[in-house]
């Protein structure tokens, strides 16, 4: 199913949802948002880019299959627990770093594997069905 | 502080996500889940080493003080549950290089294995409630995928009871801990075994206490809650029944074990003889359904249910010789099942089915199969020398020091059940001549030299250990022994997860 | 407050028991989504229901200013509707599968994975009852 409205109104729509997913991610660590909801609203984008237009232009965009950003994703997540390790902190301990006052931290690392998985796995469902149709 | 109880985690863990990784080649992937398994092993057996002699060791996750954050908590039985993991583990992937087909393979078997083995290994491990909660959830998602792996009609037939029940289950645990929650304001279980001492309202308790044995009895399959078990667990690849069976109940088992010694023990009276009758009839609903079925798989599905009462028996008298027998019961009982499931894959393979009324002859053509299936049948039943026989004894020595002689006369009578099912599966697929095949002559293919070597070797290990713990169980039964004194006094536990607080 | 929610979760568990008695799986399904936004407001009123603030520090205090809503159960909902949604997504699709496969969303025919029915078992056919 074809609709010029809604693919039209898709193209204008999905840097920005993709822009706003970003910036639920990281704003989530001290404000509502975060990795999860983030990951929701990208995967959303990319949902209404399939229907509007079709599964095989979605992977074409993607370029990956979305499987590896559930791989990727998880074992950013696994790593991000391992920086205080060397320093005998206890798993999941949080580093931080200040360049320019502007605090980056392992949170922040765990956070993205969160984003990647989520966009992954369900990407990896709704193309599934989609292409099953 | 340390890093040993988070390392079977892990460990899994990066083996599932390099093996997702390596998607594309099956035999990196083979390869991979078998240095994955190999690793868990040699951790498990580090854990062991560590808290052998009554150590406890405690990691609290992202540095968070201990009722804030997550604790990891390996005792005496975690790191014993730990290890059984590893051993099953690494049987079950060298198994399922020869039994696990290709199309399966291609849908991620093994890393999926591993993403099990994460969680049974969290669950093992955990000393929070609402983590333990994830640790099931991440388990059951991972078995959910195997049981339905290139399913066929029985595999999705099975899998709808089986997902349906295991849910609702997992929806009741999730409502009794927040209930429990609300009650104490701590989700930390050895936090918990202090506030609730401080809880007024009693009943309240002991009616969150039922919630949870209900929800855990759902997953460890007790009377009258293990309906789905025998629906489902025959339908898979037996590789995959073989580690269900082996773990996944005993997941249940072992949850109940933890909530009612360190938590809820303010109402023995009430609990644990509730949990004594369900026992006594999971016993003996599980050896009857067994004895009207006949088909191998059926036959050891029934005995798991009925297997599962012994341990929760043990749970249920009570008394240091009752824990001690429970703890030796599931880690016998976890060799042994897995065992016998392996073994039923290897005469379906060789014989082309599982069906009694088709098999048969097999001792003529495989003495040595044979052999290797009488020793987790007979142990399964309690005779000595094997490992079930010091299982049962324990059970019997504690139940008569109770004078409980109606419990007692039961365990005797189960036992003598379910040898009568064994020697059913004895008679009929080895002994009597081989029926004249009806349909299919095909189905029996001739297996591959490496094949049967990958298949036998599983167990021929797993036998010898069954052999092994029955000729010299001194040091199980130590191990079961530090188990249960961590459990009937749990102070140790609570010292060594909140540190200085009393 | 609590009463209502109480209420609430209370007619959400009746409806649950109620789908969940039926032989469709579907309803079942249905029932299983129910049963888990009541499992999900029970943990909430569980924790106390405040007028609150959200628990985050603003800049430049260490400590909440004023009164701040307990975060824990409300992570512990997040945890869980999360999970849920997983769970369900799966049950779904393994429901359409099954229901390609076997043909029947009725559970007193999905017996694929059971022995065969003795003769005697045999005289109440699923057909019957969907004609009556």
């Amino acid at each position: 199913m074809r609709s010029l409205i809604l693919s039209t109104a898709v193209h204008l729509l999905f840097g920005l949802m993709i822009l706003f997913s970003l910036f639920l991610l990281l704003r989530g660590h001290n404000l509502p948002g975060g990795g999860f909801v983030g990951g929701l609203v990208a995967a959303i984008a990319f949902t209404l880019f399939a229907i509007a237009d079709s599964a095989a232009a979605v992977r074409r965009v993607l370029r990956i299959d979305p499987r590896y950003l559930v791989v990727a994703g998880l074992a950013v997540a696994l790593l991000s627990g391992l920086f205080k390790a060397a320093a005998g902190m206890p798993y999941l301990t949080g580093a931080w770093v200040h360049p320019g006052g502007l605090p980056l931290g392992t949170p922040l690392l765990f956070d993205v594997g969160v984003y990647l998985t989520v966009v992954g796995s369900v990407l990896t469902l709704v193309l599934t069905m989609e292409e099953e149709r | 502080m340390s890093w040993w109880p988070v390392l079977p985690i892990l460990v899994p863990l990066t083996t599932a996500i390099l093996g997702f990784a390596a998607m594309r080649s099956l035999r990196a992937q083979k390869v991979i889940s078998i240095i994955g398994a190999a690793a868990l092993l040699v951790v498990s057996i580090g854990l062991l080493d560590r808290v052998w002699g009554g150590g406890i060791l405690v990691a609290q996750m992202g540095n968070w003080p201990a009722p804030f954050g997550i604790s990891l908590v390996a005792d005496a039985l975690s790191a014993a549950m730990v290890f059984i993991t590893g051993v099953i583990g690494i049987a079950v992937a060298v198994y399922s290089l020869a039994d696990i087909d290709r199309r399966r393979n291609a849908f991620a078997f093994h890393p999926l294995l591993h993403v099990l083995l994460t969680g049974v290994c969290g669950a093992f491990l955990t000393g929070d409630l609402f983590n333990l909660y994830v640790w099931f959830e991440v388990m059951l998602i991972a078995s959910f995928a195997l049981l339905v792996l290139g399913g066929g009609r029985a595999q999705l037939d099975g899998a709808v009871k089986y997902v349906a029940l295991n849910l609702i289950s997992t929806l009741l645990l999730l409502s009794a801990v927040g209930l429990l929650y609300g009650m104490t304001g701590t989700l930390n279980m050895a936090d918990l075994h202090l506030k609730v001492q401080e809880v007024e309202n009693t009943g309240l308790l002991t009616a969150v206490a039922v919630l949870f044995a209900v929800a855990f009895g759902i997953k460890s399959a007790v009377f009258p809650l293990f309906f789905w078990l025998p629906a489902s667990y025959h339908t898979p690849p037996v590789a995959i029944s073989a580690f269900f069976s082996a773990l996944l109940t005993k997941v249940g088992v072992y949850a109940l074990i933890r909530t009612f010694t360190l938590i809820f023990t303010h109402d023995v009276g009430y609990t644990h003889t509730a949990l004594l009758a369900v026992a006594a009839l999971t016993m003996i609903t599980g050896v009857l359904g067994a004895a009207a079925q006949n088909e191998i798989r059926r036959i050891l599905s029934f005995h798991i249910v009925s297997q599962i009462g012994y341990m929760v028996l043990g749970l249920a008298l009570f008394t240091p010789l009752a824990l001690i027998g429970a703890v030796f019961y599931i880690l016998h009982h976890i060799i042994v099942k897995a065992n016998l499931f392996l073994i039923s894959g290897v005469v379906n393979r060789t014989a082309g089915s599982f069906d009694l009324d088709a098999l048969g002859g097999l001792y003529k053509s495989r003495p040595f199969l044979g052999v290797l299936f009488l020793i987790p049948a007979l142990s399964l039943a309690g005779l000595p020398p094997l490992s079930g026989f010091w299982a049962k004894l324990i059970l019997i020595k504690a139940s008569l020091e109770l004078e409980a002689y109606v419990i007692c006369a039961i365990v005797l009578l189960v036992g003598l059940l379910t040898l009568f099912s064994m020697t059913k599966i004895w008679h009929e697929a080895f002994w009597k001549p081989r029926p004249v095949p009806r349909e299919n002559p095909f189905a029996a293919a001739v297996v591959g030299r490496r094949e049967m070597a990958l298949l036998m070797t599983p167990i021929v290990a797993l036998a010898s250990l069954t052999v092994a713990i029955g000729l010299y169980a001194e040091p199980l039964m130590d191990l079961s022994a530090q188990a249960a004194a961590q459990l009937l006094d749990p102070s140790d536990y609570v010292r060594a997860v909140l540190g200085g607080v009393p | 407050m609590e009463t209502v929610l109480a209420i609430l979760v209370g007619s959400l568990v009746a409806a649950t028991v109620f789908l969940m008695l039926s032989r469709n799986i579907v309803k079942f399904l249905f029932g299983l989504v129910l049963l888990g936004n009541a499992a999900n407001l029970l943990i909430f009123a569980a924790g106390r229901l405040t007028y609150a603030r959200p628990g985050l520090i603003p800049d430049g205090a260490a400590a909440p200013l004023g009164d701040v809503a307990n975060a824990l159960p409300q992570a512990m909902v997040l945890t869980a509707i999360v999970i849920g949604f997983g769970l369900t997504a799966f049950a779904f699709a393994l429901v359409y599968r099954a229901y390609q496969e076997l043909g029947t969303t009725d559970t007193d025919e999905m017996r694929v994975a059971e022995p065969p029915l003795d003769a005697s078992q045999l005289d109440t056919p699923a057909q019957d009852r969907r004609a009556a």
